[in-house]
């Protein structure tokens, strides 16, 4: 019987299995932030094991409140600084090069195909777009990745998705994962990976794929993975050609090898047709309460906000400046954006989206996860709403009583402009 | 071992989130202790008081489908615990959170749909819970009233029970 990629990856990283089903991977990569990690590092003193496993597969940032806002931030951030420092990691980003951990990675080549990744942070299941194994866990599990490189799971089945037909005008790698959370619902995934095929998946370069595995989590499950194919290859190859001798074929051999198997098993196969996707946003605290935006025209917004590891990187940052070319933001909106990273940063500025966009009237933030969670800037008072290019609408999520309507970049943008919910074909040439 | 069992809170909806068990603003904490004030503070609930008695006194939690869905911060689970809450009963959990739940040693047991309509049953009343993890056995009681309701728990999830948690398992089994 064939494999998934999934149980490939498990299969060539088991450690142990301390009891049926529960298998103990090697980690190839233990990725770091300031909120979770912390308290990981302070436990370890306490126990008087202050140690790494390896430094080289340990990658630090500063990313969800940076700059730091207050003593107890800047206490966070010291506490990570100097850990990185004192263990010799490397690849530690701090303010002035650093950028939203799932977007930042990745830039830096950190993701290959076949990887275990863990982080302690639920998005983590982005880098799954790699063909990788990538999932988000606790500080508990993340203390003992960083001690002994390893973590256990429950072997998750897999639910394949088959993505088919063609985007419609308006319609974005946004819309088609929002369309898959609001089929699968928020916990249709729970104790799985979702598998992302089809020609749909084909056709979308590595930032699409990492919007759609993005959100995977957010219909509960484990990871969301895509077959790592020659889009992925151009895009790691900068970091790997040296590694494979300069031959893209025997790369490409490589990667195909993670494939799942024809006759792999599946615990649910989806089939969703995107022809006729219309531009979508979710109104609600769940993710899954997803409905069309030409249905939610009278919708108020106060802030627009585009960034996070979900739509922050270089191509959400063209699609929401060509929206915004000629025109400008509602009088009664203000507009956020925060490019994912200070590489995208400084590229957007480079082509001119940044001016289009502070044209239009918006505000642009250094790269952080900033207003996404509510935590450094942008936070919202109650009864204000805001079309965000985020993954999560929970209550709270962007401050106490706000409400957060997930979107793709036009749509945001478009809604700005109306100060309303707006489909953004009616802008659209 | 930790402890468990006591008064029950019941929480009487699904897709309870992280964000609602502990807000992400107070993240900034490095002291597990300073997230107990702040515990389902933002929970959305009809008639529920985060500072009531019934929150305050609680040790055990029933609820209903897929709690601790969202963030992975394991927060959650110890704004729980510096409340003295290292129980919960549920239809079924998000993974991050029952396994953050295992891995700092306290029990995350998922009982059917049915299973949990019997306990809920109860929600008026004053209740207490009571669990043998020797024989997987909670009792329910309250004036009167006795439910005993059999659970399982997956064997690696009780080896973490039973250790203390994740760290004291690695370290003695890797
Ligand atoms: S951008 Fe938002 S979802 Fe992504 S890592 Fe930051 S806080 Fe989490």
């Amino acid at each position: 019987m064939g494999k998934t990629l999934v149980q490939k990856i498990f299969d060539s990283h088991l450690k142990a299995e301390p009891f049926e089903g529960t298998k103990v991977l090697n980690l190839d990569v233990v990725m770091c932030h300031e909120i979770t990690t912390p308290i990981a590092i302070a436990d370890l003193e306490w126990r008087e094991k202050d140690r790494v496993f390896d430094a080289a597969k340990i990658k630090v940032v500063i990313d969800h409140v940076t700059p730091s806002k207050d003593t107890k931030s800047a206490v966070q951030a010291k506490i990570l600084r100097e850990w990185a420092r004192r263990h010799n990691i490397k690849d530690f980003f701090d303010i002035g090069e650093n950028g939203v951990c799932h977007a930042l990675f990745p830039e830096k080549g950190f993701i290959r195909p076949g990887y275990t990744i863990i982080m302690g942070d639920s998005h983590t299941c982005t880098h799954g777009a790699f063909g990788a194994f990538a999932a988000g866990v606790g500080t508990t599990d993340l203390e003992v990745g960083i001690l002994k490189g390893v973590c256990a799971f429950r072997q998750p089945n897999t639910i394949r998705v088959n993505l088919t037909g063609k985007l419609g005008k308006g319609v974005f790698a946004k819309d088609v994962a929002l369309e898959v959370i609001r089929q699968l619902t928020v916990n249709g995934a729970t104790d799985h990976v979702i598998e992302f095929r089809g020609e749909v998946i084909d056709a979308m370069d590595m930032e699409q794929r990492m919007t759609i595995t993005n959100m995977a989590i957010e219909a509960g499950g484990t990871s969301g993975v895509c077959m790592p194919d020659e889009v992925t290859l151009e895009y790691l190859w900068p970091f790997i050609a040296e590694e494979y001798g300069n031959d893209k074929a025997k790369a490409l051999k490589a990667f195909k090898a993670w494939w799942s198997d024809d006759d792999a098993t599946y615990a649910k196969i989806v089939d969703i047709n995107v022809s006729d996707l219309e531009p979508v946003a979710t109104v609600g605290y769940k993710p899954d309460q997803v409905k069309k935006l030409s249905e939610l025209c009278d919708m108020k917004i106060d802030q627009v906000y585009i960034g996070s590891c979900t739509n922050g990187r270089i191509s959400d940052l063209r699609e929401a400046a060509a929206m915004a070319k000629g025109r400008k933001l509602a009088p009664t909106v203000r507009g956020i954006v925060s490019p994912a990273t200070t590489e995208i940063y400084k590229q957007a500025m480079q082509e001119g989206l940044l001016e289009t966009l502070m044209d239009a009237g918006f505000c642009v933030t250094n790269a952080t996860c900033g207003a996404c969670l509510g935590m450094s800037n942008g936070v919202l008072a109650p009864d204000e709403a805001c079309a965000a290019t985020t993954n999560r609408n929970f209550n709270g999520r962007m401050g106490k009583g706000g409400m957060v309507h997930l979107m793709s970049p036009a749509a945001a943008v478009a809604s700005g402009i109306q100060g309303t919910l707006c489909d953004p074909r009616t802008m659209m040439e | 071992m930790k402890t468990f069992g006591g008064k029950v809170l019941f929480l009487d909806r699904s897709d309870i989130n992280t964000d609602e068990i502990i807000p992400a603003k107070y993240l900034t904490e490095v002291k597990k202790e300073a997230l107990g004030p702040h515990m389902l503070e933002d929970l959305k609930l009809d008639g529920f008081d985060p500072l009531g008695d019934k929150t305050q006194n609680a040790s055990v939690i029933v609820t209903r489908a897929n709690f601790g869905c969202g963030s992975s911060r394991e927060h959650a689970p110890w704004a729980l615990e510096v409340n003295g809450i290292t129980l919960v009963i549920a239809n079924n959990y998000a993974r991050i959170f029952r396994q953050n739940m295992f891995n700092c040693g306290m029990l995350a047991i998922e009982l059917g749909e049915d299973e949990i309509d019997t306990i809920f049953k109860m929600a008026a009343l004053d209740v207490e819970c009571s669990v043998d993890i020797d024989q997987k056995m909670l009792t329910f009681k309250s004036s009167g009233q006795t439910q005993t309701i059999p659970f399982t728990v997956a064997p690696f999830d009780e080896a973490l029970v039973r250790a203390g948690g994740w760290v004291e398992y690695a370290d003695q089994n890797l």
